[in-house]
């Protein structure tokens, strides 16, 4: 039982990690400007393809920086010429652009790699186990990663919170008029916005492209999760961010680690009443529904606390 | 806007009456295309495009030319039933598919119940992979004949290898959840208990159907269990992301899978390292060693530039053959009616029959691991330089096993 | 979105010859509707008409959320699939116990069904309105398709459940297996649900769904409440959300987890946001163009879905009104007769438009062919092209650079006549 709890936790907060180092720049983007971007996982599957390509041709470690500057710029670019346009229309619109990006993006990278998963490898300086616990091995790369996503938590708070940049940033989402009399150029200030959030998911690529599965519809299988957590956690709210994804990683793994279902506590239902919705429900376990429960709590939190577990605002 | 006029204009035919040849044999190959399914679905459309080439070759099917006509139904069964309507408006009678359990449920029943009131119009519906128990049990019907080797044929293949593995002692079985799964799982159980009693099922897990980002809290339990063998229905990314976090954690346990040699997976199992420690169940390998089965794969590597997939589809298409010339007609039903108790010698050597109770075909189904190949195995997949090895050959007599069927017959 | 919204609400006070025309547009509708299968009577035709009837009143629906009260929803398909299985459940309990209800009745089970969910649900969802209604549908739509993998009683696992629409009673001698009986019955849903549809645009209740959608705090002052308002939207619109999903259900005998799915509900947002949310007609002009682009676009192209993303993005640019908002805005200039004076510049601007847009499709061809397999052939618009030659490339390189070059000249003149039209049309006072 200890040995469950103990590799649970960890897996858990690992796995956490990763969400929030996939959610970071989604909720940047979203605290500085206040768009939803559907894109995000697209731009993660743009550095995770980025970084596949360019570790073959360079190497692992220079992919890590360039991949994700690639992707900044496209997220830039996206911002000076699409965004910046729609903006006038409304935050709606903006989604709606986003979304249709999506959609592109995920054709744009299947008709170039195809669909099939690529040989994205670990690094061989980095491909060893770290440390074992109760005889199950923690590869180097996982600890690597949650290195980065602490870093990134880090970095991105002090930027925030302690820089001049960081306060022209939230002063030119509040105030943009204002701002820009102050001389600063506010359209920039987005662009760069955008590209840093852009970036991070890129970086977020590189770094879980090894560990994951890296293919075509990658991003539209952790799209809607990433979803989860900046809602979850309040919408641009990068400590809340932090929590939601750490509460979401342990949940799913000690989902996953408990075989409880109604029938296993209560009993198995009288077998004379036939297949029902009832049944279905008794006989189903934790562990069974444990990726839907994101979902559940997403919906629980909004209906309870529209803002979000952090939030500030609530739309 | 324009290009939106030139697509219109491009697909205005659609519309318009169908135009086609009495001397074509069509068959409506109803898979992905386009979305996340489409690399499955291309090599399937390019492996029957080349065994409709090798007919042609020889004078067709009783002279006639065979076709193969594309259609993308997005693995969505609704969208499968409006391109079979497609196909039988262009006068096809042959429709085959192959990716999804839900696809091939909806097809079934569209076929039977398009045969029922169209009566002179008959289809036929050919399916080469879709393994659910049901399509040839309570679900079964007259129109449909699988090649593939349903998931309890194959468990029933392996389970009858384990009986005789007597190092397997604690099994672990983990599947999707949704039908195929539950039913690789329920058979497991059912003739591990029967053949095997002294096997302990030490865990039956269940996950939802790709969804799953992050496999090692599974990883946690198959090991806090002590399993030395798990069986596992899984596919694509399932699979792929399973055996990764295993070897990520350092578990050591033989795999016994139903897909691992899917799309993707050798690579994964060359990244993860596992060599000879994942097991496949299928009705035919590249190494098996039978001169015509290498010769066929060598040409079809060439050519089609892939792995033959899906020795299923060679028997399919052959037999198809087989059968239209046995009722000297290309009339769906007299070819039904053809087919049904069939002997047929597969790809890979041995005798197969399409069973008339349920119409499965029954077939020899190899063991296979996959890992560094030997000096007399000559095939690799996906250029890993890891290969299939047969570990046993399972005799169609062995993978017989009952069906509920109630068939209704014209 | 909000604010380019003026619905076509003028016509109340226009005069009686409107009323004739108004009529005139709904008879049209209603005869193309009965003639249309006499003209293209092939098997495909109509299925293909069969499911666009369904998608125009599944997109209609949506609009009451999105387009009127101002609702973004991720998760619309989820009553719709309600109502398909409604449907299907209803159909095999009338063919198992021999209840005397013949099939056009069972899309209002689908509708009941749409509507019992929204009822239940609603309320909570619709709490608050913008970001965190979009998510709370989303997290709906997510959680619902994945719970209809686990209920396997109640909805069959991933092969659904299927149904005999000939089972039940037959009326009028039909017996309802025949496609064009099929085509007949959701003609007659068709023209229905858009009728009601349209009186509830009329409703006072229709115009304070406007109200909350443009100024939620205003609605409050004058006594609404914006949340009943928006509950009460949300519970009309699965309403008929599930209507369309029966249909849906009677036309393909099956219900299964891929009505409730993501997939689904965004098809709809496209059909919707294309056609333009901001006139009634656009979710049918939407609907119609994407179901029509989505059977037959995967048939000429493989990667249909990257058309589809672009043409998206394209109207979200540069037409945030979809097509209906392009159609409406010449309204004016017909109006005041000045609509002559634009059509020469769009004529000369369609040249260099259809050049680059050429290119584009050239370009996504070459490459998504170039990819399938090095060098081989393909042809476009009967023109063969070989993506192993660097021809090939070129042309695509010249179209799109050409014909973007030049058609930004043209897209400039096109706006300065339009700017001229619209000046005459403001002077005589058909424009604000």
């Amino acid at each position: 039982m200890l040995e469950l709890i103990v590799i649970s936790t960890l897996n858990g907060i690992l796995f956490g990690m990763l969400l929030f180092l996939l959610s970071s720049g989604l909720t940047v983007i979203f605290s500085m400007m206040g768009v939803l971007n559907f894109a995000h996982a697209s731009f993660y599957m743009l550095g995770a393809f980025f970084g596949y390509q360019l570790s073959r041709w360079i190497g692992f470690w220079p992919a890590l920086v360039i991949a994700p500057l690639l992707v900044g710029m496209i997220g830039m670019a996206v911002e000076r010429y699409g965004l910046r346009n729609t903006h006038k229309h409304g935050h709606v619109a903006e989604l709606l652009l986003t979304f249709g990006l999506a959609f592109a993006i995920e054709e744009i990278v299947a008709m170039i790699w195809g669909r099939s998963p690529m040989d994205y490898r670990v690094p061989a300086a980095l491909d060893f186990p770290a440390f074992s616990v109760f005889s199950t091995n923690y590869p180097a790369y996982k600890i690597f990663m949650l290195a980065v996503s602490a870093l990134v938590f880090v970095v991105l708070l002090i930027v925030l919170k302690r820089t001049r940049v960081g306060l022209v940033v939230q002063a030119a989402l509040t105030h943009p008029t204002m701002v820009a009399h102050l001389g600063h150029n506010v359209g920039r200030v987005f662009m760069l916005v955008f590209g840093v959030g852009s970036a991070l998911a890129g970086l977020a690529g590189v770094i879980a492209g090894p560990s994951l599965v890296t293919q075509s519809d990658m991003a539209a299988l952790l799209g809607p999760i990433l979803f989860v957590v900046i809602v979850f956690g309040g919408l641009g709210s990068l400590p809340g961010a932090f929590i939601a994804s750490l509460i979401i990683g342990l949940v799913q793994t000690f989902a996953v680690a408990l075989n409880g279902s109604l029938a296993s506590m209560f009993g198995p239902l009288d077998p004379g009443m036939g297949p029902s919705v009832l049944t279905d429900i008794w006989n189903v376990t934790i562990a069974q529904i444990a990726p839907i429960l994101p979902y559940l709590l997403l919906v629980l939190v909004l209906i309870v606390r529209p803002m979000g577990l952090m939030g500030t605002r609530e739309t | 806007m324009n290009k939106l006029i030139i697509a219109v204009a491009a697909m205005l035919p659609m519309l318009g009456s169908p135009v086609w040849a009495q001397d074509t044999v069509k068959i409506g190959y109803i898979d992905p295309l386009s979305g996340g399914g489409a690399s499955v679905g291309e090599g399937g459309l390019k492996t029957f495009q080349y065994l409709a080439d090798e007919l042609n070759a020889k004078g067709g099917i009783l002279g006639q030319k065979v076709e193969i006509v594309p259609l993308d139904n997005k693995v969505n069964p609704q969208e499968s039933l409006v391109q079979a309507q497609k196909a039988i408006d262009a006068g096809i009678h042959y429709i085959t598919q192959g990716n999804g359990s839900s696809v091939a449920a909806a097809l079934e029943d569209f076929v039977t119940k398009h045969n029922t009131r169209n009566p002179g119009k008959e289809v036929l519906y050919f399916n080469y992979a879709a393994v659910d128990p049901a399509l040839t049990n309570e679900k079964c019907s007259y129109w449909h004949f699988r090649w593939d080797a349903g998931s309890d044929v194959k468990m029933e293949a392996l389970t009858n290898y384990m009986k005789n593995t007597p190092s397997i002692k604690k099994v672990y079985l983990i599947n999707q959840d949704y039908s195929f799964g539950q039913s690789v799982r329920t058979d497991a159980r059912k003739m591990l208990a029967a053949k095997r009693p002294d096997i302990q099922i030490v865990g039956d897990e269940l996950h939802p159907l790709l969804k799953v980002t992050d496999f090692s809290p599974y990883i946690a339990k198959i090991k806090a269990s002590g399993a030395d063998s798990v069986v596992t229905g899984n596919w694509g990314q399932d699979i792929a992301l399973l055996l990764k976090a295993a070897a990520d954690a350092g578990l050591k346990v033989n795999w016994y899978t139903y897909y691992a040699g899917g799309a993707g997976g050798p690579t994964a199992i060359k990244q993860a390292n596992l060599d000879h420690q994942v097991f496949q169940i299928t009705e035919g390998i590249p190494n098996a060693g039978f001169k015509p089965a290498i010769d066929f794969e060598k040409d079809f590597r060439a050519k089609v530039n892939m792995s033959l997939w899906y020795p299923r589809a060679v028997n399919e298409m052959r037999m198809f053959k087989a059968a239209a010339e046995k009722a000297k007609s290309v009339d769906p039903v007299k070819v039904a009616a053809a087919l049904e108790d069939m002997k047929f010698e597969v790809l890979d050597g041995g005798e197969g029959f399409m069973r008339k109770d349920d119409h499965q075909f029954f077939q020899p189904i190899y063991i296979s691991s996959f890992g560094s190949l030997k000096a007399d195995e000559p095939f690799d997949e996906e250029k890993t330089g890891w290969g299939w090895h047969m570990v046993a050959k399972v005799d169609t007599a062995q993978t017989i096993v009952p069906t509920t069927c109630k068939m209704k017959r014209p | 979105m909000t604010d380019t919204a003026t619905p076509a609400t003028n016509i109340p006070t226009a005069p009686r010859g409107n009323n004739l025309r108004f009529y005139g547009m709904w008879a049209i509708g209603a005869i193309a509707l009965v003639v249309l299968p006499l003209i293209f009577s092939s098997g495909g035709a109509l299925t293909s008409f069969s499911l666009i009837g369904i998608s125009i009143i599944f997109a209609l629906s949506y609009n009451i959320l999105l387009g009127q009260t101002g609702l973004l929803s991720f998760g619309h398909a989820v009553q719709y699939g309600l109502g398909g299985f409604m449907a299907v459940h209803l159909m095999n309990a009338i063919a198992a116990h021999g209840w005397f209800i013949p099939l056009p009745l069972a899309p209002l089970a689908g509708g009941v069904g749409g509507l019992a969910f929204a009822i239940v649900i609603g309320w909570v969802m619709t709490k608050r309105a913008g970001t965190v209604f979009a998510m709370i549908s989303l997290g709906i739509g997510e959680l619902v398709a994945s719970s209809s993998l686990i209920l396997r009683s109640v909805f069959g696992g991933e092969s659904g459940i299927t149904t005999d629409r000939t089972a039940l009673p037959h009326i009028f001698g039909w017996s309802f297996g025949p496609q064009i009986q099929i085509y007949y019955l959701i003609a007659f849903w068709l023209m229905i649900s858009t009728i009601a549809m349209y009186a509830l645009t009329r409703t006072p209740l229709g115009r304070v769904c406007n109200a909350v959608r443009d100024n939620p705090e205003r609605v409050e002052f004058i006594g609404y409440d914006p949340h009943v308002v928006r509950y009460i939207a949300f519970c009309l619109s699965g309403f008929f959300a599930g209507i369309a999903g029966g249909l849906a259900a009677i036309n393909f005998e099956i219900a299964n987890s891929a009505y409730l799915g993501a997939a689904q509900s965004g098809l709809v947002l496209f059909a919707t946001f294309i056609g333009g949310t901001a006139y009634f007609v656009g979710p049918i002009l939407g609907a119609i163009l994407v179901t029509y682009l989505q059977l037959g676009l995967t048939s000429v192209t493989s990667v249909w879905q990257l058309y589809f993303g672009i043409i998206f993005i394209a109207i979200v640019m540069f037409a945030p009104g979809g097509i209906a908002g392009i159609v409406m805005m010449h309204r004016p200039l017909i109006r005041a007769g000045t609509l002559g004076t634009v059509i020469p510049a769009y004529l000369v601007s369609l040249v260099p438009t259809l050049v680059l847009a050429l290119g584009v499709i050239l370009a996504i061809e070459t490459v998504a062919h170039y990819a399938e397999s090095q060098g081989s052939a393909f042809s476009l618009f009967g023109i063969p092209f070989d993506t192993g030659s660097p021809l090939t490339w070129a042309a695509a390189v010249v179209l799109i650079v050409v014909g973007f070059l030049v058609a930004r000249i043209t897209w400039r003149r096109v706006a300065e006549a339009w700017d001229r039209a619209t000046t005459v049309a403001r002077e005589r006072g058909y424009l604000a």
